[in-house]
């Protein structure tokens, strides 16, 4: 019996989801009196895998197929499932994001096991139940959900858990084949076109984030968000009014039907905090409104506010950014 | 070629989330409830391919109680050809894919389309659990859906970027934008709406795996503190020293 986590890796690195996944499932193995093994998927070095003790894994499984470079759902599941089988695990642990999702819920239906996806905290083990909170109704409710069965899937969103980091740790990286045949790639990418990342940042895996809505006016004034997002490291977003008109791609749209995010702190600039904007944003741990109007129903949402212009504020950030180094 | 189009019936965006009084269901109450919205981009492109072909059918499944009836009637005036509506109140994504993929094993559908997730319970879970009950492909998140022949090219969103997709019916695609204009039901197709039929049929009786113990609104924020804009850098210095989060 074993916790299993699925790590997810891009250019050698670990995710930093990924890191907070590890950390989750090996706080779980604890709960549960056993330890925490990790499955590798993506492009990873053996010395950042092994790196992973450092998160309480202690060993990490890794195919080192190079088609698994890229993402296939076919063949992830049946990798996934195969080290699931061989570690006897009945708990396994992944990503809230676009791969965990697809992924954990091809599994659940060939490992029968039950599922919870977006979950924000560890689970509740009393009294032979198990209980996991998630968000619901895009981010405007949670949902204590107990999860039936032997076997259990986790999902964890983002920047919902503390990745652990216990300095010296190493896990023991053990190669791993799930035998894997053309089948299992049947829907393997014929082509993978990565964005254009300006700030280097990815909103999804972002835990600064700086946002602009209709109040910005056009593209052309967007260098006023890129400053400050480059200043203080965060990612930039939009709300859905401004993917709409195309001012922005829809990739950074942040809202109930585009990108949820919960970062450790959110700046709206030029956003009016319609329900459906905050649907997206409110589990973000500082939420930092800048706004003209200030009947702006965000600022009943936010930590911290200026009512003012975002052309003459914006600017005196990044400036306040710089001076404090 | 035949597409099943799976909906999900929602309340409004603009709804405000309270819940029964022993926090275990969702207060129906006076809510609006709308076609999920991501289930809308699945719908319109079917109708699309289905328009682009010249032939073809578009079924739209629902799984729910009679009061979803007036959604799935929207989805007929938007352009859908006929409905089937699982007679049972969604349990949880297992129930709901194991109901789906039932009435898919009877029609022999070649496309199975669905939002990425509902804006309700943001499973994230039904497309895959779909295409893995019936042992065939799902591309998940979609946000490009192109049909040649039985082969299709989607775009699948990934962080940071999109993978190029080629797969052959039968598979499920979960669908989001931009994938297409969703459309809005005209007059004709409201007056046709009302007599394409509308099949019932009752549920399988597979159990679910989850069940909700409580539901809770998350905690309120203590209260806006305001900077004056003229000070605009003291902001700064409150984010660094007193949040800690630059």
């Amino acid at each position: 019996m074993s916790v299993l986590v699925v790590v997810e890796c891009d250019g050698g690195e670990v995710k930093k989801s990924s890191l907070e996944v590890a950390s989750y499932g090996s706080q779980v193995a604890q709960l549960l009196g056993t330890t925490a093994t990790a499955v590798a998927v993506g492009e990873a070095t053996e010395a950042n895998l092994a790196k992973l003790g450092e998160q309480g894994i202690s060993k990490v499984l890794y195919d080192a197929e190079p088609r698994l470079k890229d993402f296939v759902n076919g063949a992830y599941t049946k990798l996934i499932a195969a080290a699931a089988q061989q570690e006897d695990a009945k708990v396994l642990v992944l990503a809230n994001s676009n791969i965990g999702a697809s992924v954990g819920s091809r599994l659940s239906v060939r490992l029968q096991a039950s599922l919870a996806t977006n979950v924000v905290e560890l689970p509740k083990t009393d009294g032979g139940s198990f209980t996991v909170k998630r968000g619901a109704f895009s981010g405007k409710a949670l949902a204590d959900v107990k999860l039936e069965g032997e076997r259990k899937i986790i999902a964890v969103k983002k920047n919902s858990i503390e990745a652990l980091h216990e300095a010296g740790k190493t896990a023991q990286v053990e190669s791993f084949s799930a035998q894997l045949s053309d089948a299992d790639f049947t829907d393997a990418p014929k082509q993978v076109v990565m964005q254009d990342q300006a700030g280097g940042i990815l909103l999804p895996e972002a835990d600064k984030v700086v946002s602009g809505g209709r109040g910005m006016k056009g593209p052309e004034n967007w260098h006023l968000i890129e400053d400050l997002a480059k200043a203080i490291g965060a990612a930039t977003a939009c709300s859905k009014p401004v993917s709409d008109v195309d001012w922005r791609p829809h990739h950074e749209h942040v809202g109930q039907t585009g990108i949820t995010v919960s970062p450790n702190l959110y700046i709206a600039c030029g956003i009016s905090g319609a329900i459906q904007h905050l649907a997206g944003v409110n589990s973000s741990k500082v939420i930092v409104v800048i706004n003209k109007d200030p009947e702006a129903p965000f600022f009943k949402a936010a930590d911290y506010g200026i009512v003012g212009d975002v052309f003459d504020v914006l600017p005196k950030l990044t400036q306040a950014v710089k001076e404090l180094g | 070629m035949k597409f099943l189009v799976c909906i999900s019936n929602v309340p409004d965006t603009t709804t405000k989330i309270t819940f029964t009084p022993d926090n275990k269901e969702f207060n129906k109450a006076g809510v609006q409830f709308v076609i999920n919205p991501w289930d809308e981009y699945a719908l319109t492109r079917a109708i699309e391919l289905k328009e682009a072909q010249g032939s073809g059918t578009v079924t739209v499944l629902n799984v729910g109680e009679a009061d979803t009836e007036p959604n799935i009637r929207k989805a007929l005036a938007i352009g859908a050809d006929d409905a089937i509506r699982v007679n049972a109140a969604p349990k949880d994504a297992f129930f709901v894919a194991q109901q789906i993929a039932s009435v898919a094993k009877e029609g022999g559908y070649d496309v199975i389309l669905m939002g990425k997730e509902s804006i309700d319970y943001n499973g994230f879970q039904v497309h895959g659990m779909v295409g893995e009950l019936l042992g065939i492909p799902t591309v998940a998140p979609a946000m490009k859906l192109d049909m040649s022949g039985n082969t299709a090219t989607l775009e699948r969103e990934i962080e940071g970027g999109k993978e190029i997709v080629e797969v052959n019916t039968p598979f499920v695609a979960s669908c989001q934008q931009p994938m297409c204009e969703p459309r809005i039901p005209n007059m004709r197709g409201i007056m046709t709406a009302r007599t394409k039929p509308l099949k019932v049929v009752e549920p399988t009786t597979d159990a679910p795996r989850t069940v909700v113990a409580e539901y809770a609104l998350p905690p309120k924020k203590q209260g806006v503190k305001l900077i004056p804009a003229e000070n605009a850098g003291e902001l700064i210095k409150l984010l660094r020293n007193e949040a800690k989060v630059i």
